[in-house]
């Protein structure tokens, strides 16, 4: 490998500490361990395409894409989507918890005519 | 048999009084023997206080979780409270109390779940717009949880014993009416529609469901799907 590149130090400085932030999720219970596989493959993966951009060119070839750097933005865009998917999925469990409490008090205080 | 009548209700001040009073007159006429329960959802107004006198119970939301959150709380307290059938009513006035015996006397036929359509009675004032978003809705619903109905989106429903202590609603907000559907798919229960008169005031038809949530309502759907 020759000198790297001030974008590749750059990439790699990130992805170091997206990885990390990935492991100390797991270790304080946030995540789970299918999470961390998740996260640790996808910056496996672009720790890949930076130190070896030849290779994205290559798989871009076999899928009929043009350049190795349209394949990393087709990725990006396909896991940013299904991201924020998930992210919303989050979302609506939180406020599905969220009402189940506020049940529960209101259940606790039933105001009757009676 | 005990039955509990189901109304979900926010920021209503303004018609909640006579929604009850023609509820409770309704009842009297029709000799139904029923407690009304009323769920202010978190109502910045004085919908429950307004409530209280004229309702036999009220539970309140202290913040607003939405219809779905609304109905799955009513259910909850029929379930606790051991009720044979219950009705889910509109707080803003459109549903007639005159269906509510038709609906319980399917339900004392055997059925489980007994939902109350605007398409096979008769119906006042519903605009062209709101027809095509309703059967699209009925699409909708038939294609997420397999069970084709008239009325997807209508909030008049009779629950059985049964449907009572197995139906649990998830959703929160107005995506709750097709979850119905997936629910009584899931537990296999039986249901019917009948007809219900439905009168849409302008004051109904501006807090109802509107036609432009309609896409929030199948995000939500989906999200419910991948949960």
């Amino acid at each position: 490998m020759s000198l790297l590149l001030p974008v590749q130090i750059l990439l790699l400085v990130f992805v170091l500490f997206a990885a990390s932030r990935a492991v100390l999720q797991f270790r304080g219970g946030t995540i789970r361990f299918g999470a961390l596989s998740f996260w640790l493959l996808i910056w496996t993966v672009a720790l890949v395409a930076i130190f070896y951009p030849e290779q994205t060119t290559e798989i871009a070839r076999i899928l009929g894409i043009g350049r190795g750097v349209d394949v990393v933005v087709y990725a990006s865009i396909a896991i940013l989507f299904y991201l924020v998917f998930r992210l919303h999925v989050y979302q609506e469990n939180i406020r599905t918890e969220i009402s189940q409490l506020i049940r529960e008090v209101s259940l606790k205080e039933v105001k009757s005519k009676k | 048999m005990k039955t509990l009548i189901i109304v979900p209700a926010y920021n209503e001040a303004g018609v909640i009084v006579d929604t009850l009073t023609t509820l409770r007159a309704s009842m009297y006429e029709n000799i139904v023997v029923a407690d009304i329960l009323v769920v202010d959802d978190g109502s910045a107004d004085n919908t429950g206080k307004l409530s209280l006198p004229l309702a036999d119970f009220v539970l309140t939301h202290s913040r607003n979780c939405g219809l779905g959150a609304a109905l799955a709380t009513g259910i909850e307290f029929a379930r606790r409270q051991g009720y044979d059938y219950c009705v889910t009513f509109d707080s803003d006035g459109q549903h007639d109390a005159g269906d509510i015996p038709k609906a319980l006397t399917k339900l004392e036929s055997g059925y489980d779940v007994v939902i109350g359509s605007r398409f096979i009675g008769t119906h006042s004032g519903m605009p062209k717009a709101r027809r095509v978003v309703l059967f699209t809705s009925n699409l909708i619903t038939f294609l997420f949880f397999g069970i084709w109905t008239s009325d997807s989106q209508s909030g008049f429903r009779g629950l059985s014993k049964k449907a009572i202590q197995s139906i649990a609603i998830k959703s929160n907000r107005m995506e709750v009416s097709s979850e119905f559907f997936g629910e009584i798919y899931r537990l296999g229960l039986n249901f019917a529609e009948i007809p219900i008169h439905i009168r849409y005031t302008p004051y109904s038809l501006k807090k109802g469901q509107k036609n432009s949530a309609s896409a929030s309502v199948l995000l939500k759907l989906i999200y419910m799907l991948t949960r």
